[in-house]
Protein backbone atom coordinates (compact mmCIF):
# COMPACT_ATOMS: atom_id res chain seq x y z
CA UNK A 1 0.00 0.00 0.00
CA UNK A 2 3.00 2.36 0.19
CA UNK A 3 3.18 5.12 -2.28
CA UNK A 4 6.08 4.90 -4.53
CA UNK A 5 8.68 7.31 -4.02
CA UNK A 6 9.04 8.82 -7.75
CA UNK A 7 5.70 9.90 -7.38
CA UNK A 8 5.87 11.11 -3.90
CA UNK A 9 8.91 13.35 -5.18
CA UNK A 10 7.35 14.58 -8.31
CA UNK A 11 3.87 15.77 -5.92
CA UNK A 12 6.11 16.83 -3.00
CA UNK A 13 8.30 19.15 -5.62
CA UNK A 14 5.32 20.79 -7.53
CA UNK A 15 3.95 21.59 -3.97
CA UNK A 16 7.27 22.99 -3.08
CA UNK A 17 8.20 24.84 -6.04
CA UNK A 18 4.75 26.48 -6.19
CA UNK A 19 5.64 27.52 -2.00
CA UNK A 20 8.37 28.97 -3.48
CA UNK A 21 6.58 30.82 -6.10
CA UNK A 22 4.11 32.16 -3.26
CA UNK A 23 7.25 33.45 -1.34
CA UNK A 24 8.81 34.95 -4.30
CA UNK A 25 5.65 37.28 -4.27
CA UNK A 26 5.67 37.47 -0.38
CA UNK A 27 9.33 38.53 -0.43
CA UNK A 28 8.62 41.44 -3.42
CA UNK A 29 5.13 42.13 -2.85
CA UNK A 30 4.74 45.99 -3.03
CA UNK A 31 1.62 46.03 -0.24
CA UNK A 32 1.32 44.42 2.71
CA UNK A 33 -2.21 42.89 1.29
CA UNK A 34 -0.08 41.44 -1.10
CA UNK A 35 2.46 39.41 1.21
CA UNK A 36 -0.63 38.67 3.21
CA UNK A 37 -2.23 36.87 0.38
CA UNK A 38 0.89 35.04 -0.59
CA UNK A 39 1.20 33.44 2.44
CA UNK A 40 -2.30 32.78 2.55
CA UNK A 41 -1.84 30.85 -0.21
CA UNK A 42 1.34 29.19 1.10
CA UNK A 43 -0.86 28.15 4.24
CA UNK A 44 -3.08 26.04 2.11
CA UNK A 45 -0.13 24.43 0.20
CA UNK A 46 1.48 23.52 3.43
CA UNK A 47 -2.11 22.06 4.30
CA UNK A 48 -2.43 19.53 1.36
CA UNK A 49 1.60 18.63 1.63
CA UNK A 50 1.10 17.44 5.46
CA UNK A 51 -0.93 15.14 4.59
CA UNK A 52 0.94 13.66 1.42
CA UNK A 53 4.20 13.95 3.89
CA UNK A 54 1.43 11.80 6.54
CA UNK A 55 0.95 9.28 3.25
CA UNK A 56 4.37 8.55 2.52
CA UNK A 57 5.52 8.31 6.17
CA UNK A 58 2.38 6.42 7.09
CA UNK A 59 1.97 7.95 9.96
CA UNK A 60 -1.59 8.72 10.47
CA UNK A 61 -1.22 11.49 12.97
CA UNK A 62 0.12 13.97 10.23
CA UNK A 63 -3.88 14.26 9.35
CA UNK A 64 -4.39 15.65 13.34
CA UNK A 65 -1.83 17.81 12.87
CA UNK A 66 -2.92 19.28 9.07
CA UNK A 67 -6.22 20.13 10.73
CA UNK A 68 -4.76 22.17 13.93
CA UNK A 69 -2.44 23.90 11.32
CA UNK A 70 -5.78 24.82 9.00
CA UNK A 71 -7.78 26.09 12.01
CA UNK A 72 -4.64 28.21 13.64
CA UNK A 73 -3.64 29.57 10.45
CA UNK A 74 -7.50 30.33 9.83
CA UNK A 75 -7.56 32.70 13.04
CA UNK A 76 -4.32 34.08 12.07
CA UNK A 77 -5.35 35.29 8.77
CA UNK A 78 -8.27 36.90 10.02
CA UNK A 79 -6.91 38.69 13.03
CA UNK A 80 -4.45 40.28 10.30
CA UNK A 81 -7.31 40.84 7.79
CA UNK A 82 -9.13 42.66 10.97
CA UNK A 83 -6.08 44.34 11.90
CA UNK A 84 -5.81 45.93 8.36
CA UNK A 85 -9.61 47.09 7.91
CA UNK A 86 -9.69 48.96 11.19
CA UNK A 87 -6.56 48.86 13.04
CA UNK A 88 -7.91 45.88 15.29
CA UNK B 1 -0.61 -0.98 -6.81
CA UNK B 2 -3.79 -1.35 -6.45
CA UNK B 3 -6.34 0.31 -8.15
CA UNK B 4 -7.39 2.68 -5.19
CA UNK B 5 -3.49 3.84 -4.99
CA UNK B 6 -3.71 4.33 -8.64
CA UNK B 7 -6.99 6.72 -8.35
CA UNK B 8 -5.51 8.40 -5.30
CA UNK B 9 -2.51 9.41 -7.07
CA UNK B 10 -4.31 10.62 -10.37
CA UNK B 11 -6.65 12.67 -8.40
CA UNK B 12 -2.67 14.04 -6.19
CA UNK B 13 -1.72 14.74 -9.21
CA UNK B 14 -4.80 17.06 -10.79
CA UNK B 15 -4.92 19.04 -7.31
CA UNK B 16 -0.96 18.99 -7.15
CA UNK B 17 -1.22 20.64 -10.49
CA UNK B 18 -3.35 23.05 -9.22
CA UNK B 19 -1.60 24.34 -6.78
CA UNK B 20 1.12 25.03 -8.45
CA UNK B 21 -1.22 27.08 -11.43
CA UNK B 22 -2.47 29.22 -8.02
CA UNK B 23 1.03 30.20 -6.95
CA UNK B 24 2.26 30.86 -10.76
CA UNK B 25 -1.04 33.26 -10.76
CA UNK B 26 -0.16 35.02 -7.61
CA UNK B 27 3.43 35.34 -8.77
CA UNK B 28 1.95 36.64 -12.06
CA UNK B 29 -1.26 38.95 -11.72
CA UNK B 30 -0.93 43.07 -11.94
CA UNK B 31 -2.77 43.78 -8.18
CA UNK B 32 -4.14 42.66 -5.15
CA UNK B 33 -7.75 41.31 -6.12
CA UNK B 34 -6.10 39.65 -9.06
CA UNK B 35 -3.93 37.43 -6.77
CA UNK B 36 -6.55 36.58 -4.86
CA UNK B 37 -8.62 35.55 -7.25
CA UNK B 38 -6.06 33.40 -8.57
CA UNK B 39 -4.54 32.02 -4.97
CA UNK B 40 -7.94 31.16 -3.62
CA UNK B 41 -9.92 29.45 -5.95
CA UNK B 42 -6.69 27.41 -7.05
CA UNK B 43 -5.07 26.46 -4.01
CA UNK B 44 -8.63 25.78 -2.67
CA UNK B 45 -9.61 22.91 -5.35
CA UNK B 46 -5.94 22.10 -5.25
CA UNK B 47 -5.90 21.27 -1.29
CA UNK B 48 -9.41 19.18 -1.67
CA UNK B 49 -8.39 17.37 -4.36
CA UNK B 50 -4.99 17.08 -2.84
CA UNK B 51 -6.79 15.56 0.39
CA UNK B 52 -9.05 13.44 -1.07
CA UNK B 53 -6.96 12.08 -3.00
CA UNK B 54 -4.46 10.76 0.13
CA UNK B 55 -7.90 9.44 1.66
CA UNK B 56 -8.71 7.38 -1.45
CA UNK B 57 -5.62 6.04 -2.00
CA UNK B 58 -5.22 5.45 1.64
CA UNK B 59 -8.91 3.70 2.73
CA UNK B 60 -8.58 3.91 6.14
CA UNK B 61 -7.93 7.73 6.38
CA UNK B 62 -10.78 8.67 4.24
CA UNK B 63 -12.76 10.02 7.34
CA UNK B 64 -10.25 11.99 8.89
CA UNK B 65 -9.30 13.48 5.49
CA UNK B 66 -12.75 14.19 4.31
CA UNK B 67 -12.75 16.45 7.85
CA UNK B 68 -9.80 18.51 6.81
CA UNK B 69 -11.02 18.90 3.31
CA UNK B 70 -14.19 20.07 4.41
CA UNK B 71 -12.68 22.53 6.72
CA UNK B 72 -10.41 23.68 3.89
CA UNK B 73 -13.78 24.01 1.73
CA UNK B 74 -15.15 26.21 3.86
CA UNK B 75 -13.13 28.37 5.34
CA UNK B 76 -10.50 29.78 2.62
CA UNK B 77 -13.55 31.88 1.05
CA UNK B 78 -14.30 33.16 4.08
CA UNK B 79 -10.19 34.38 4.57
CA UNK B 80 -10.04 35.39 0.93
CA UNK B 81 -13.25 37.39 1.71
CA UNK B 82 -12.09 39.21 4.80
CA UNK B 83 -8.41 39.66 2.78
CA UNK B 84 -9.96 41.37 -0.35
CA UNK B 85 -12.51 43.53 2.02
CA UNK B 86 -9.22 44.97 4.57
CA UNK B 87 -7.19 45.68 0.92
CA UNK B 88 -10.31 47.79 -0.20
CA UNK B 89 -10.88 49.26 3.14
CA UNK B 90 -7.10 50.17 3.47
CA UNK B 91 -6.86 51.76 0.21
CA UNK B 92 -4.94 49.36 -1.85
CA UNK B 93 -4.92 50.93 -5.16
CA UNK B 94 -6.56 48.86 -8.06
CA UNK B 95 -5.42 47.55 -11.44
CA UNK B 96 -5.14 50.74 -14.26
CA UNK B 97 -6.87 48.45 -16.96
CA UNK B 98 -10.21 48.35 -13.94
CA UNK B 99 -13.13 49.41 -16.04
CA UNK B 100 -15.94 49.38 -13.30
CA UNK B 101 -15.75 50.28 -9.49
CA UNK B 102 -19.19 49.83 -7.95
CA UNK B 103 -18.52 49.88 -4.22
CA UNK B 104 -17.23 53.41 -5.00
CA UNK B 105 -19.67 54.40 -7.65
CA UNK B 106 -22.39 53.66 -4.42
CA UNK B 107 -20.35 55.75 -2.11
CA UNK B 108 -20.31 52.88 0.20
CA UNK B 109 -16.57 52.82 0.64
CA UNK B 110 -16.31 56.47 1.36
CA UNK B 111 -12.99 55.89 3.35
CA UNK B 112 -11.13 55.25 -0.45
CA UNK B 113 -9.15 57.75 -1.47
CA UNK B 114 -8.46 57.42 -5.48
CA UNK B 115 -8.84 53.83 -5.68
CA UNK B 116 -9.54 53.18 -9.29
CA UNK B 117 -7.27 54.90 -12.34
CA UNK B 118 -6.17 57.61 -10.11
CA UNK B 119 -2.69 56.90 -9.96
CA UNK B 120 -0.91 56.12 -12.70
CA UNK B 121 2.21 55.68 -10.48
CA UNK B 122 1.87 51.97 -9.99
CA UNK B 123 1.40 51.12 -13.37
CA UNK B 124 0.64 47.42 -13.55
CA UNK B 125 2.58 46.81 -10.04
CA UNK B 126 5.81 44.56 -11.68
CA UNK B 127 8.77 46.03 -12.29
Amino acid sequence: MRMSLTLYIVFFGVGEAAVLLCMIRALRGPTASDRLVAVDAMITITTALLVVLGLFLERRIYVDVALVYAVLAFVGVIAVARYLEKGL
Amino acid sequence: MTITSVIGALIMGFGAIFLFLGAFGILRLPDVYNRLQAGTKCTTLGAFCTIVGVGIAQPDWIFKALIVAVFVLLTNPISAHALARASYKSAVPLYDGTVVDKCREFGECEEVGGAAGASESDAGGEE
